[in-house]
């Protein structure tokens, strides 16, 4: 019987690949983003054909979470109002980091048409947002195009959070 | 000097107006005799003011301490069985008084009819909820947005805008982009009044354009890192051009010396 050395780091072909820690994580990490199921306004029902059948958000790995302590995005879909801003940051602050906002319709980037008294002018007064998304409302495709931006983004980024986080509130 | 303009409307307003445009009047028709509407009037004959009709429906004009005993006449005596919504307008800046309606439903007639009383500044109105349950947040709305206080009310606290929100709406003197405490409001509540400075003030122009934000505006001519700070100063040159595009038309040979 022959013994066979085999040199694992130099054969070809064999189940071994070498990657740097960053990327390791952050394929994971921009591979399986799961928002918060937290519609505000008409851009919701848009967010919601993004997730359904048609336009299909699995197939990013991304699934809808009902809790903000299992969720890595909050897409912050429509109107917010005076009133509601203080529960909005309230569920970002719920979840866990590393975390990531998409400001989804002209309503969320700057208060959009409502310029008025009870309207929040911009969410990015209340919570730091990575992505804004203009459209009123902006079309299933859209979003998915905000998200995989999103994605390209993470990958961008360090894994390690600690270094990478600036202590910022918006 | 800036030109005074009146603060006891300053509710938006259209930017054209025709100058020939005259508003339809809704003519105010008497009630016939023998109608359904003739039996209601005498019915209400000892608290009405003012009776006609406009546009089918019977307004009744009566005094504000008279709104419960009228509204349970009708209730009772009349068929009046539904009052569909109870609002004010503010008339302060005209006749520094509301008018409070009380929008009265017959369904077996399908007949209506609007009950209107006024009302001072800070002055309240008797509750309606012991008979019409709709009132309840009616009253609470009315109160919301105009801060008319119902006597008796069983819960009266603001319903739409938030408890501890200063002001009233629907008021002509308020704002429509909202006053002080209302543009700083979710950064007050969320962060605390220290952090203002940070976020600054609302953006209330939507074509507002900073040349000087690389976070939020491209270059137009020359590209600039993202986020630089260019506030000291921009370049010279705003564009640059390719050296090889740039012809030197005073040193071509090919130029006859006429033409120079």
């Amino acid at each position: 019987m022959a013994q066979h050395q085999v040199n694992y780091a130099s054969a070809a072909g064999l189940p071994v690949a070498l990657t740097s820690v960053d990327k390791l994580v952050n394929w994971g990490r921009s591979n399986s983003l799961w928002p918060l199921t937290y519609g505000l306004a008409c851009c919701a029902i848009e967010m919601m054909a993004s997730g359904a059948a048609r336009f299909d958000f699995d197939r990013f790995g991304t699934i809808f979470r009902a809790s903000p302590r299992q969720a890595d995005v909050m897409i912050l879909a429509g109107t917010l109002s005076k009133k509601h801003a203080e529960f909005t940051r309230r569920l970002y602050d719920q979840m866990a980091e590393p975390k990531w906002v998409i400001s989804m319709g002209s309503c969320a980037n700057t208060g959009g048409m409502f310029n008025t008294y009870a309207t929040v002018q911009g969410v990015d007064r209340i919570v730091p947002v990575d992505i804004y998304l203009p459209g009123c409302a902006p079309r299933p495709e859209t979003l998915q195009y905000a998200l995989m931006m999103l994605q390209k983004k993470i990958r961008r980024e360090s894994a390690n959070m600690n270094k990478n986080t600036k202590q910022r509130l918006v | 000097m800036r030109k005074y303009t009146p603060k006891d409307n300053v509710q938006g307003k259209s930017y054209y107006t025709d100058r020939f445009w005259v508003a339809p009047r809704i003519p105010r028709e008497a009630v016939e005799e023998d109608s359904h509407f003739a039996n209601v009037v005498s019915a209400l004959k000892k608290y009405a003011k003012e009776t006609y009709i406009e546009v089918g429906q019977l307004v009744v004009h009566i005094k504000p301490t008279d709104n419960i005993s009228v509204l349970s006449l009708l209730k009772e005596k009349c068929g009046y069985s539904q009052c569909s919504e109870l609002s004010a307008v503010d008339y302060l800046a005209r006749d520094s008084e509301f008018e409070i309606f009380y929008q009265m439903l017959n369904i077996t007639e399908a007949k209506r009819v609007r009950v209107v009383c006024r009302i001072k500044q800070g002055e309240a109105i008797e509750s309606i909820v012991p008979l019409f349950k709709m009132a309840n947040f009616a009253e609470r709305e009315m109160f919301d947005m105009f801060g008319i206080v119902s006597n008796n009310h069983p819960y009266l606290k603001r319903i739409l805008m938030p408890d501890d929100w200063s002001g009233h709406p629907l008021l002509k003197t308020y704002p429509l982009q909202g006053d002080e405490a209302a543009s700083w409001y979710e950064v007050d509540k969320i962060f605390g009044k220290e952090y203002r400075d940070i976020i600054g003030p609302e953006n209330r122009d939507p074509a507002k354009i900073d040349r000087y934000d690389t976070k939020r505006f491209s270059r137009v001519g020359y590209e600039v890192p993202f986020d630089a700070d260019i506030s000291d100063g921009e370049k010279e040159n705003p564009i640059e051009y390719s050296k090889t595009l740039m012809a030197n038309y005073q040193k071509s040979s090919k130029q006859l010396k006429e033409r120079r």
